[in-house]
């Protein structure tokens, strides 16, 4: 795992001083809320319905022991006693009191976390694959290419207003677990003649205008990465729409122009940027990679698993995953509970996850887009006795990719953009789909709600996806098939007239039942979709 | 870094870290400056947010003072402007005018703005603080900052 040096801290510590000053003239009345909006909001802190929210950076979602006990310290000492894990493998408070936020950022600091640039019309957190180091089928650790372009774009003196906010995701797999072609820039570290460089798409996005990037930069070298990046950010800063707020991400720039004509200006800034001596050496790129060594693994673990409990069987089938290094596995631990809130973890779950990883993972964890947590490196020796802690602590639903391991965004219940509920619409769906027999059965089958057009909880990205709008003062759900955030990247289509709450999970189900009478054997959901197209399935919903 | 002179007098700017005399003409607006072919009266443009900056490029020997129009502290196409300016090797005066707060001139310094205009007055204290707060940058701008990879490898 990457290390802050003197100069990382001091420009974390600065952060925290920053804050505070800001939050102190905000207090006295020096500022107005309009005026302080923007510098809190860079500093991940949302006013929300209740509350302020607090959105806290896990670089890449690759976090310690250490870091993660601290989430649940702050979750128990700042907060209720809980944190929500974030679509952008972030970690969000949703009672935060603004005279604690500058603490809880000193807090952070002693462990090298921040909130920097976790909010706003800036270069957000970079986001990564989960099994990133871990995942057998990797050309590299894409983790150095994301600490790489945190450090770039951290406090970035020229992208700091951009018209809209920035998302960025490093991929290393030809299979995509991060949605990587739905952000503003995805990357995908690919081998060219045996040097690593980064294929660049730019201009994803989902939001009310949901579009799939295209590729602008076929191959990168690292040496010249920050500059083409430079001038991509510099295009769309200069050019991005700001007389609308619905047109201003780089996806309408993008689209607007044309993908070539997009590629045309970028290689002239470019070409322009390049000469301005703003990359780091590959040196740089050496120091961080260094950091991201595989783990000391035991090169004598043995491999197999004793399979005789049952429930440990599920388990093992659904949620673990394999390893580039014989005898150890990926655990994936689901925090979607049947009933519970997607994504959300107690103080006490986080500080167990913490134990399992500093004892049984080379002390390190990480945060899935999907809203659950991975351990990244286990013995298969060990995994037993991991699952029976998890299982303890309710954190053992064998339900990864399953009809109930769903995303949902925070909704009415939180947000003060949501225009209906997203957490009880998964809760309901979660407990008429809670058999785990019928569950395995349906395979593979990412269900995905927002509670807005806003898109958070990836709808447009779902194998099933559930929009929540807001019809004449009721909340009514509108049904999408067909989407998909990994490599087979594909938007969803929304079925016809929504649904009111339960209405929406008896369509689920007859869309549910036809894919089991349509389906041939060893398609998903998605693949049986595919073939037959929409309309089977539109008269199922109907009838 | 230099303390900037403090002035209050309407019209001038109200920050500058220079130490040449201000130009006290005013400024015209970029079309006018481009149509006359840079051969004006003046030696002070006025770009505003959506100007292009580089059409000053080929004139930047006959221009002092370049003031870049802050509409809204949101607008934030200015600190591209100025970095366009000073990467291309304008020496002169750069000046960030309107709607500009005392959290964002640390960035627009190190943009390569070098005076202040802004309509509302700002506080100096919180202006030296912000300005001496990080001892270290991990990019290079258009200051002369060394950025921490450069620390980091020689």
């Amino acid at each position: 795992m990457y290390q802050y040096d003197q100069h990382d801290q001091s420009i974390v510590d600065a952060r925290v001083d920053e804050f505070r000053d800001q939050v102190q003239r905000r207090l006295a009345g020096q500022m107005t809320e309009d005026q302080f909006k923007p510098l809190r909001l860079m500093n991940g802190l949302y006013l929300q319905l209740h509350a302020y929210m607090l959105r806290v950076a896990i670089p890449y979602g690759t976090l310690s022991s250490r870091q993660m006990r601290m989430l649940g310290h702050i979750a128990r000492r700042y907060d209720r006693g809980y944190g929500h894990f974030t679509t952008r493998q972030n970690i969000q408070y949703n009672w935060i009191k603004l005279e604690d936020a500058p603490d809880i950022l000193a807090e952070l600091a002693t462990v090298e976390m921040h909130a920097i640039q976790t909010s706003g019309n800036c270069i957000r957190n970079i986001s990564s694959d989960q099994y990133a180091g871990a995942a057998a089928d990797e050309v590299a650790d894409p983790r150095p290419w994301a600490e790489l372009i945190r450090q770039w774009s951290t406090f970035h003196p020229e992208f700091s207003y951009l018209p809209r906010k920035f998302k960025i995701a490093v991929i290393a797999s030809d299979e995509d677990r991060a949605a990587m072609r739905l952000h503003d820039i995805g990357i995908q570290l690919v081998r060219q003649d045996g040097q690593l460089g980064a294929k660049v798409f730019v201009g994803g996005g989902m939001g009310r205008t949901p579009m799939i990037a295209p590729e602008i930069g076929a191959f990168v070298p690292a040496d010249d990465l920050m500059s083409y990046l430079e001038a991509c950010l510099r295009v769309y800063n200069r050019y991005g729409r700001r007389d609308n707020i619905y047109k201003a991400r780089i996806k309408i720039l993008v689209h607007e122009l044309g993908a070539d004509e997009y590629r045309r200006q970028v290689a002239d800034e470019f070409a322009h940027v390049k000469s301005l001596g703003i990359d780091p050496p590959l040196a740089e790129l050496e120091r961080i990679t260094a950091f991201f060594a595989p783990p000391p693994y035991a090169a004598d673990a043995p491999e197999g698993v004793d399979r005789s409990d049952p429930d440990f069987a599920v388990w093992l089938d659904q949620n673990v995953k394999p390893h580039q290094q014989a005898g150890h596995a990926i655990v994936n631990i689901s925090l979607k509970p049947i009933g519970g809130i997607p994504g959300d973890a107690t103080a006490d779950q986080i500080d167990l996850m913490a134990d399992l990883a500093e004892r049984y993972s080379h002390d390190e964890l990480r945060v899935t887009h999907a809203q659950n947590i991975v351990l990244p490196h286990v013995r298969e020796a060990d995994l037993y006795t991991v699952y029976q802690a998890l299982a303890d602590a309710g954190l053992a639903e064998p339900n990864l990719d399953l009809i109930t391991d769903i995303i949902a965004c925070p909704g009415l219940d939180y947000c003060s953009l949501a225009n209906a509920r997203s957490i009880p619409i998964a809760q309901k769906i979660a407990t008429r789909f809670a058999d785990r027999g019928r569950q395995r059965e349906l395979g593979e089958l990412k269900l995905k709600i927002s509670g807005c057009i806003n898109a958070c909880g990836h709808h447009h990205a779902g194998h099933i996806g559930i929009l929540g709008v807001d019809k004449k003062g009721t909340e009514n759900y509108q049904l999408l098939l067909g989407g998909s955030g990994a490599e087979d990247v594909s938007l969803g289509k929304i079925t016809g007239p929504g649904f009111d709450e339960d209405g929406v999970v008896d369509a689920i189900e007859r869309v549910t039942d036809k894919y089991l009478q349509t389906r041939e054997p060893g398609e998903r959901f998605l693949d049986t979709y595919r073939r037959v197209g929409f309309q089977p399935f539109k008269e199922a919903i109907y009838g | 870094m230099a303390d900037p002179d403090q002035t209050s007098i309407g019209g001038e700017p109200q920050l500058r870290f220079r130490d040449d005399t201000p130009v006290e003409e005013p400024a015209v607006t970029l079309d006018s400056f481009v149509a006359a072919g840079g051969q004006t009266n003046s030696n002070a443009v006025r770009l505003e947010a959506g100007d292009d900056a580089r059409a000053l490029l080929p004139h930047l020997d006959h221009i002092a003072l370049v003031e870049v129009g802050f509409p809204t502290f949101r607008d934030g196409r200015g600190y591209s402007a100025a970095r366009i300016l000073r990467e291309a090797g304008y020496k002169g005066e750069l000046r960030a005018a309107g709607d500009v707060l005392v959290d964002q001139i640390p960035f627009m310094r190190r943009c390569g703005f070098d005076s202040f205009a802004p309509e509302a007055e700002i506080d100096a204290a919180a202006l030296r603080r912000a300005l001496d707060r990080y001892e270290h940058h991990y990019q290079p701008a258009a200051d002369p900052a060394v950025p921490v990879w450069k620390l980091r490898h020689g």
